[in-house]
C-alpha cells in the first residue's frame, strides 16, 4: 500500500518532518560516539566549548585504547568465537531444520515445539547454573565457554529461520531427485541445501552479529583481560570503579561496531529477511 | 512419500537396527553392511533421529540440564566455594521481605509495559514513515536498523557518556537554549533513571519493530484502501478499520517478542545504571547478578533469576495458542 502524496506543505509536515526527526534520533548516538573519539580531553572536559565538532581532531584516545589495554586481542577473540560458533549453530540448525520442515516422524511436532521454547529463553535466566556447568566441565574463562553456550541461542533462531524456507521450497524438486535414483541423503544434499543458500546466508548474519553483540555470558563467563570480548573488554577495562576514560572508551565503542556495521550492510536484504522471517517462522 | 517402504511398527533408532530392511536383495556380506546403513538413513525417521541429534544434544547439555541445577540452587543456600544445603524455599522468602527485590519486580514490570508500548507506537510510525516512495529510501532503512545491530553495550556506553552529569549533551543544548539553568543529573534519581533506561531501551528496540511491521504493511493490498477511500473513509479511520486488523498477527508477535527480551533485559541496566542510584532501577536480570556474581550467593541469585520463569511461560504459551490457532 503505498501512499500517494498529497501537498508539498502536508507532506512536508507529515512525511519529510518526522522522518527527519526519527532519522537523526536514530543516528545522533553513534555521530557522539564519532566526535567524542576524535576529539582531545583538553575539549572533552571543557563545558564552554561546543561539543557538536572539533576543529583539532586527534588520533590520541585511539592510541591510548591500544597502548593501555589489549583491544586487538579483544577484536580477534570476539571474530573467532562469533565466527566458530555461527558455523557451529548454522551447521545444527540447518540438518534440523530439515528434519523439521521435511521429514514426517512422531516427533516432529513436539521437537518443534521444544525447539522453539528454547528460541525464547532468555540467557538472564540460565546464566547463573551455566556458570557451573561450564566451570565444571573446565571451560571457564576460555573462547568454548561462549563458543559452545552461544549456541543455545543462535541454534534455536537457525533451526527455526530455516525451517520456515525449507517450507517455501517445493517438495517436487526433491521428489524428482528420488524418482532419477537419488538417495533421501543425496536429495537432502545436493537439492535442499543449495537451494537455502539465501537463507542460510540470512540466518548466519543473524547469528553472527549476536554473537558478536553477547554480553551477560561474556561477562560472566570470561575473567582474565586476554580472554574478553570487545563488549566486555571496553566496558569492564576502561571504566575502573567511577572513572569513565570517555575518549578511549567511544573509540573502543566505535572501533568494536565498525565490523558489525560492515558485515550488516553488505547483507542489508539478508539481515532483514532475518529479522522479519524470525518472528514470522 | 509413497516410494519409501513404510515399516508396520514405527520405531525409533536403535530398536530398528535390528530389523532388516525390507527389499533385500542378493548381496556380499559387506555390500549388505554399507546397503543398509544407506536403507535405513532412507526412513524418514531415521534420517530424522541422525539430524536432530547434535542439535538435542547441545540443548539438552547447555538449557535442560543447567535449567535443572538453577531449580536446584534456588533450593539450596549455596555460596560461591561452599557446597549447599537444601533450605525449602527460604531464598523466595527472604526475596519477598527484600525492599530492593520488590522494587526490582516492580521496575521490571514498568520497564516492560512503558516500552514495549512505546516501541509499538513509534515502530508504527516509523513504519508507516517508511511505506511510502522516496528517495534513499533503501538507505534511510538501512541506517534506521544500526540501534538494533551496534553492540548494546557499546550504543549504550555512548548513551551514559551522553546522560553524563557534568558533561552531558543534552544539559549542553537545553542550557544554551535556555530551557534550563541549572544541570539535570539523568541518572542521579531512581525515577528519572529509570526514564532514561526506558528511552535508551526504545531508542534500541525500535527499529525492530518498524521493520518488521514495515514488512506487514506491505502486505496489504492497496486495493482494500482505494476500496475504503471510496467509500469515503479518511487516512485515520482507513489506518485503523483496514490496515491494523490486517496487521495484527505479526504485531501482535512482534510485541510478545520484545516482551520477553526487555522482561530478560540486563546489558543496558547493567551498563547504564548498574541499578543505581541506591538500588532503585534494579530489575531480576541486574539484581540476580548482583547477588550471585558480585555478593557470591548463588541460591539466592538462583531465585532471584527463576522468578522471571512464571512471567516468561506466560508469555511463551500465549504465544504457541497463538501460532497454533492461527496455522
Amino acid at each position: 500500500m503505498a501512499v500517494r502524496a498529497g501537498g508539498p506543505l502536508r507532506r512536508a509536515l507529515t512525511f519529510h518532518i518526522p522522518l527527519t526527526l526519527v532519522v537523526v534520533a536514530t543516528l545522533f548516538p553513534f555521530y557522539w560516539m564519532a566526535i567524542t573519539a576524535i576529539r582531545p580531553d583538553t575539549e572533552l572536559y571543557n563545558v564552554r566549548i561546543n561539543p557538536f565538532f572539533t576543529l583539532h581532531p586527534t588520533l590520541q584516545h585511539f592510541r591510548d585504547l591500544f597502548a593501555r589495554t589489549m583491544f586487538g586481542r579483544w577484536a580477534w577473540n570476539t571474530f573467532f568465537i562469533a565466527t566458530v560458533s555461527t558455523a557451529l549453530s548454522l551447521a545444527c540448525g540447518l540438518l534440523a531444520g530439515y528434519a523439521l520442515a521435511r521429514l514426517k516422524f512422531r516427533w516432529a511436532a513436539p521437537l518443534g515445539t521444544m525447539i522453539f521454547i528454547t528460541y525464547l529463553v532468555p540467557p538472564t535466566l540460565l546464566f547463573i547454573p551455566l556458570g557451573n556447568v561450564v566451570t565444571t566441565f573446565g571451560i571457564a574463562d576460555t573462547p568454548w565457554a561462549l563458543i559452545l553456550t552461544y549456541p543455545t541461542f543462535l541454534i534455536p533462531f537457525c533451526t527455526w529461520l530455516l525451517m520456515g524456507y525449507f517450507r517455501t521450497i517445493p517438495r517436487e524438486i526433491e521428489d524428482c531427485a528420488r524418482i532419477d535414483g537419488a538417495s533421501r541423503l543425496q536429495a537432502m544434499v545436493r537439492i535442499a541445501f543449495p537451494l537455502a543458500i539465501p537463507g542460510i546466508l540470512s540466518a548466519g548474519i543473524f547469528a553472527f552479529t549476536l554473537s558478536w553483540n553477547e554480553f551477560l555470558y561474556a561477562l560472566v563467563f570470561l575473567s582474565s583481560p586476554q580472554q574478553k570480548t570487545i563488549p566486555i573488554g571496553v566496558f569492564t577495562e576502561l571504566v575502573r570503579g567511577d572513572v569513565y576514560y570517555w575518549g578511549p572508551l567511544m573509540a573502543g565503542a566505535l572501533l568494536g561496531s565498525i565490523p558489525v556495521a560492515i558485515v550488516y550492510s553488505f547483507f542489508v536484504e539478508h539481515y532483514v529477511a532475518a529479522l522479519t522471517g524470525a518472528v514470522k517462522g | 512419500m509413497a516410494d519409501h517402504p513404510r515399516h508396520p511398527i514405527r520405531q525409533d533408532g536403535a530398536a530398528s537396527v535390528a530389523v532388516a530392511p525390507a527389499p533385500v536383495t542378493l548381496a556380499l556380506p559387506q555390500a549388505r553392511v554399507r546397503r543398509s546403513l544407506g536403507q535405513l538413513l532412507e526412513r524418514e525417521h531415521v534420517l530424522a533421529g541422525v539430524l536432530l541429534a547434535p542439535t538435542l544434544l547441545i540443548l539438552l547439555v547447555f538449557i535442560a540440564y543447567p535449567f535443572a541445577i538453577g531449580l536446584w540452587l534456588a533450593v539450596t543456600d549455596k555460596v560461591v566455594g561452599r557446597p549447599g544445603n537444601f533450605i525449602g524455599l527460604e531464598n523466595f522468602r527472604v526475596n519477598l521481605n527484600d525492599a530492593i527485590f520488590l522494587r526490582a519486580f516492580q521496575n521490571t514490570f514498568v520497564y516492560t509495559f512503558i516500552a514495549t508500548f512505546l516501541k509499538l507506537v513509534l515502530g508504527m510510525a516509523a513504519a508507516l514513515l517508511l511505506n511510502h516512495h522516496f528517495r534513499f529510501k533503501r538507505i534511510v532503512r538501512a541506517g534506521m536498523l544500526l540501534p538494533w545491530i551496534i553492540p548494546t553495550v557499546l550504543s549504550t556506553l555512548a548513551w551514559q557518556w551522553m546522560f553524563d552529569a557534568t558533561f552531558s549533551v543534552f544539559n549542553w543544548m537545553l542550557m544554551h537554549s535556555g530551557i534550563i539553568s541549572k544541570r539535570i543529573l539523568w541518572l542521579g534519581d531512581g525515577v528519572l533513571a529509570m526514564g532514561c533506561l526506558i528511552a535508551v531501551n526504545v531508542w534500541r528496540g525500535m527499529p525492530f519493530f518498524a521493520i518488521t511491521l514495515l514488512a506487514g504493511l506491505q502486505t496489504v493490498n492497496p486495493d482494500l484502501h482505494e476500496a475504503a477511500e471510496i467509500d469515503g473513509a479518511n487516512a485515520w479511520k482507513r489506518f485503523w478499520r483496514v490496515t491494523l486488523p490486517l496487521i495484527k498477527p505479526i504485531m501482535l508477535v512482534v510485541v510478545l517478542f520484545s516482551m520477553i527480551a526487555t522482561f530478560a533485559d540486563f546489558q543496558l541496566i547493567y551498563v547504564l545504571t548498574r541499578g543505581g542510584p541506591y538500588s532503585s532501577t534494579h530489575v531480576f536480570g541486574t539484581y540476580a547478578y548482583e547477588i550471585a556474581m558480585r555478593a557470591a550467593k548463588l541460591g539466592q541469585g538462583a531465585s532471584i533469576s527463576l522468578t522471571l520463569f512464571p512471567f516468561l511461560l506466560v508469555v511463551i504459551v500465549f504465544q504457541l495458542w497463538y501460532i497454533r490457532k492461527n496455522d
